[in-house]
Parts: structure tokens; C-alpha cells; sequence
């Protein structure tokens, strides 16, 4: 089975994405990861105005079958989640790097653990 | 020691499941997630492999006297083809296994039980009768016939018109009540095939030897949703089914059938070991009953999670726990002390630290067969 891998962000090896935008870094986790969690039912976020370290837990995300920590693959000021995901919360499985994003920050440091795409592909391949 | 494979392993694998360890057995937990798998068992059919599950055939004139003695429940009321749900208790009458019970056609003018122990329980299971066997000097044989047979479950409000059609003796299997069996043949294989199941649907349960698995499989695919063991958890839990080694465990929370809402399969009019316990505890009343509970905030309440009054104490802990599919919100199972075990009662769950209210409700969660 193969996985999307976008090529226009970077990744943690605990599944995150992170894709930088006008200033900002979105926050998500990969396509692989959604796949393995099976069906999204809930997840745990900062709120805007909260502050999160590179490589830290700032979250929490379950699935029916399994619970797990989210890792921040950027840290800085929390400047916008997606509430959509508390009542919506499959558009995790539906749209991992789009409509199921998580957070954005205003970026002060970074994860030194930060794969490319290519990286992150030979990690789950 | 390596895992043990049911004989459709690689069937699965062509099918694209993903695969888990369960009682020794490595056993496909998921074939198109959960959800989906849930909700066809639900509205449709699910077909499920459930061959980790244990078979001990028990033959003889003493067959009985073995069987009553090992088992909660009361054998002797079992016609050939009718099947009864037990539990497997020690002296303190704590449960060690649950287990269904068939009673099989007679064979030789001598009885024929076939009872189901967990997955991995199998081989205790037969020692345990063995040696029961000896010390009361009982004329029967105990084979552990695991490894020869597979196992299916067809579950789902459909399930009748499907198993009906597969079935080469269609009259007889449409007739079948809850928890009663027949033979019956699909594509050639002789199958014993029983109304039961663990969803709190409708269904049918289906034993056949291990070589024939994939023959009976391919009958119910795709006309059923192949379903794994992350659906068949869901299914059981909305319907308040124990599961052993979670609900239930001789070692890490010791239970009797009344406090884990079992009453129902113990017949203390036989004399079973650990029956003089559960005399005692059925007079006196339990300390602790298993409780079903919804959250009334957003999280899921898991598995050793604690359970806590409204005033803060600790007053137990979560045995199961998930997100139920068909209603769409957090429910699980706990033992709480019987003061809270009323349904409306207040409770708390810490959820990684963090405190969720939640309501005691009754069981099952759902309306089922």
C-alpha cells in the first residue's frame, strides 16, 4: 500500500507534518499515520494564544482502536486550530494534509529532528 | 512461543486486513475499518473469523456429571442441538473463562458436548477437565480440538436470508431458535452451525474443519462485510458482552459471575466447583457489580482508566472502554461499588488526567436479539 507523501512539507518520524505559509506553519499528521489510527473519533488541542515546544506532546488524537500524543515538529504561539475537527473529526482520515489540519503557530524554533518527504517515505516504505 | 495462524491467515492477507495478536493467535483485526465494519453487522451482515476461539469436544457416559461440575450453568438442560452460555470458576467461585456449551447429537447412544473457552484458554481448559475427570474418577473423554476445526460468525439483521440460502438444508436452519444448532452443508462442507453470536445481533455461528475454512469463508464474502476484531470489540461492548482478560481475569481483577452481571448462567442448584461461594454471595449480595457508563464530555473512557465519585475518591476503574459506533459517543463497562451502580448515578472518569462526567447506564447499551 502506498501512502501520499506531499512533497511540500516536512515530517517527524512520529508522523507529524508541518507546511510553512505566509508567515506561519500548519500542523498535521500524514497520511500513513491516519491509516493506521483508523477511524478518527476525537482530538485534544492547544488553544490560540498557547504556546508549544518543538518536538513536545501538544495534543492528543484517538482513533476507535487507539489513542495517541501528537509531537510538534515547529514550537512557537499557537495562532489558529481547527475546531472544525471537534465536531468533524473524520476529516482527519478524509483529508490528512488539507481539511484535516490541526494547528498553526507563529514559528520561533524546530524540531532538529525534521525529515524532507523523501526522508519520511523511506521511513514507513 | 510463535503465534498460532487460523487457517484462513492467508486469505486474510489477500484481502488486505491488518492483523493483531490475540489470546496466542495472530488474528486480523481490521479489514476496512472499523466503522464500516461495525455498521454493516449493524444494518446489514459481517462475517467474522473467530477460529482463536477454543473447541473441546466431551463424550461419554459421565459426559454430564464432568460438564456440570466444570461449568456454572446447568448441562442437563440441554437437548442435542440446544447451547447454553457459562462461566468456569475456581473454589472462590472467581471466573476463570466464560465459554457457550453445545450440546451435539448423540453419538454411540452416549452424549457429545462441545463447549467454546476463549482464545488461549484451550489447552487450561482441557487440563482443567482432565484432571477434574480423574480426581472424581468420571468416564468420559476431553479432546482439545482446537487446531482441527475453524470457526465463523455470520452476524447482522440479514444474516438469516444469507445463512438460509447457503445452507444446503434451508428449512432446518431457517428454523433454528436462539441458541439452538444443527448440521447443516455449505458448498460441501459439513458445518454445526448455531443461532448465537457476540454482536447483539441476530446471527449464526458456524464450526467446520480447519482444511474446509476457506470453502465456507468464500460462501459469505461478499455477501457479509469481512469484519475483524476491532469491530467485533465495538459490537460486543454496545452489548454489554464480557470480554475475558479485560472484563474479567483470574489474576489482575478477579470476578464472580454476580459481580460481572452474569447471574443468569449460574445454576446453583448443580453442584459445581465454586458453587458453595456463589451460594454465599447470591445470599449476601455482591460489594461490586460491572456497570455500563456513557461520558457526558468529549474523550474516551479506556481500559484501567479510573472511575471516580463526583466527590473525587477513587472508586474504580474502567475495564473497557471505546467510542460506540452506532451512538456515537463514549461508553464503557467499570465495577464500582454497588452504592454507585444505580443507572443516573454521577461518576467521573480521569481521562489522562484530566476529570470527564459520566452517568452510570444500564446494559446493553443498544436493543438487542
Amino acid at each position: 500500500m502506498s501512502f501520499d507523501v506531499p512533497a511540500d512539507r516536512q515530517y517527524l518520524e512520529s508522523h507529524e507534518w508541518a507546511a510553512e505559509s505566509d508567515g506561519t506553519v500548519r500542523i498535521g499528521i500524514s497520511d500513513f499515520a491516519q491509516d493506521e489510527l483508523g477511524d478518527v473519533v476525537f482530538v485534544e488541542l492547544p488553544q490560540s494564544g498557547e504556546t508549544v515546544e518543538a518536538d513536545d506532546n501538544f495534543g492528543v488524537i484517538e482513533s476507535i482502536k487507539a489513542v495517541s500524543d501528537l509531537y510538534a515538529p515547529v514550537g512557537g504561539e499557537v495562532v489558529a486550530v481547527n475546531d472544525r475537527l471537534f465536531d468533524e473529526p473524520e476529516l482527519v482520515n478524509d483529508d490528512p494534509y488539507g481539511e484535516g489540519w490541526m494547528i498553526e503557530l507563529e514559528a520561533t524554533d524546530e524540531s532538529e529532528s525534521l525529515l524532507s518527504a523523501d526522508e519520511y517515505e523511506a521511513q514507513i516504505a | 512461543m510463535s503465534l498460532q495462524s487460523p487457517p484462513l491467515r492467508g486469505v486474510h492477507d489477500d484481502r488486505g486486513a491488518t492483523f493483531t495478536e490475540f489470546g496466542g493467535w495472530e488474528m486480523p483485526v481490521e479489514f476496512d475499518g472499523i466503522r464500516t465494519e461495525h455498521e454493516a453487522v449493524r444494518d446489514d451482515a459481517g462475517v467474522f473469523d473467530v477460529s482463536h476461539m477454543g473447541q473441546i469436544e466431551v463424550r461419554g457416559p459421565d459426559a454430564l456429571p464432568l460438564m456440570n461440575r466444570l461449568t456454572t450453568n446447568d448441562a442437563s438442560r440441554l437437548d442435542p442441538g440446544h447451547s447454553q452460555y457459562a462461566a468456569i470458576t475456581d473454589e472462590d467461585g472467581v471466573m476463570i473463562d466464560d465459554t457457550v456449551v453445545y450440546r451435539l447429537p448423540d453419538r454411540d447412544g452416549e452424549r457429545v458436548y462441545l463447549f467454546v473457552p476463549n482464545a488461549g484458554s484451550d489447552e487450561a481448559m482441557t487440563e482443567r477437565w482432565e484432571s477434574s475427570r480423574e480426581s472424581l474418577d468420571l468416564d468420559a473423554a476431553v479432546e482439545n480440538v482446537t487446531h482441527e476445526y475453524g470457526m465463523i460468525a455470520v452476524q447482522g439483521p440479514n444474516t438469516p436470508d444469507i445463512v438460509t440460502d447457503a445452507v444446503d438444508e434451508s428449512d432446518t436452519v431457517a428454523a433454528l431458535d436462539r441458541f439452538t444448532a444443527t448440521d447443516a452443508t455449505v458448498r460441501g462442507v459439513e458445518c454445526w452451525i448455531a443461532r448465537t453470536g457476540y454482536t447483539g445481533e441476530d446471527g449464526f455461528e458456524l464450526i467446520f474443519p480447519a482444511d474446509d475454512a476457506t470453502a465456507v469463508w468464500d460462501e459469505f464474502v461478499p455477501a457479509c462485510q469481512p469484519c475483524g476484531l476491532g469491530a467485533r470489540d465495538t459490537l460486543r461492548l454496545e452489548a454489554g458482552y464480557l470480554l475475558s482478560g479485560q472484563d474479567f481475569d483470574p489474576d489482575d481483577n478477579p470476578r464472580t459471575p454476580y459481580e460481572a452481571g452474569i447471574g443468569f448462567a449460574v445454576a446453583l442448584e448443580t453442584d459445581f466447583v465454586g458453587r458453595d461461594a456463589l451460594q454465599t454471595q447470591n445470599e449476601d449480595g455482591v460489594d461490586e457489580n460491572l456497570v455500563g457508563f456513557g461520558l457526558d464530555e468529549r474523550g474516551i473512557a479506556r481500559h484501567g482508566y479510573d472511575v471516580e465519585s463526583i466527590d473525587g475518591d477513587v472508586i474504580g476503574t474502567v475495564t473497557s472502554g471505546t467510542m460506540s459506533p452506532t451512538l456515537d459517543r463514549a461508553i464503557g463497562l467499570a465495577y464500582v461499588p454497588v452504592e454507585y451502580a444505580d443507572p443516573g448515578t454521577e461518576l467521573s472518569i480521569s481521562v489522562r488526567g484530566r476529570t470527564k462526567r459520566a452517568k452510570v447506564e444500564p446494559i446493553p447499551f443498544i436493543d438487542t436479539v
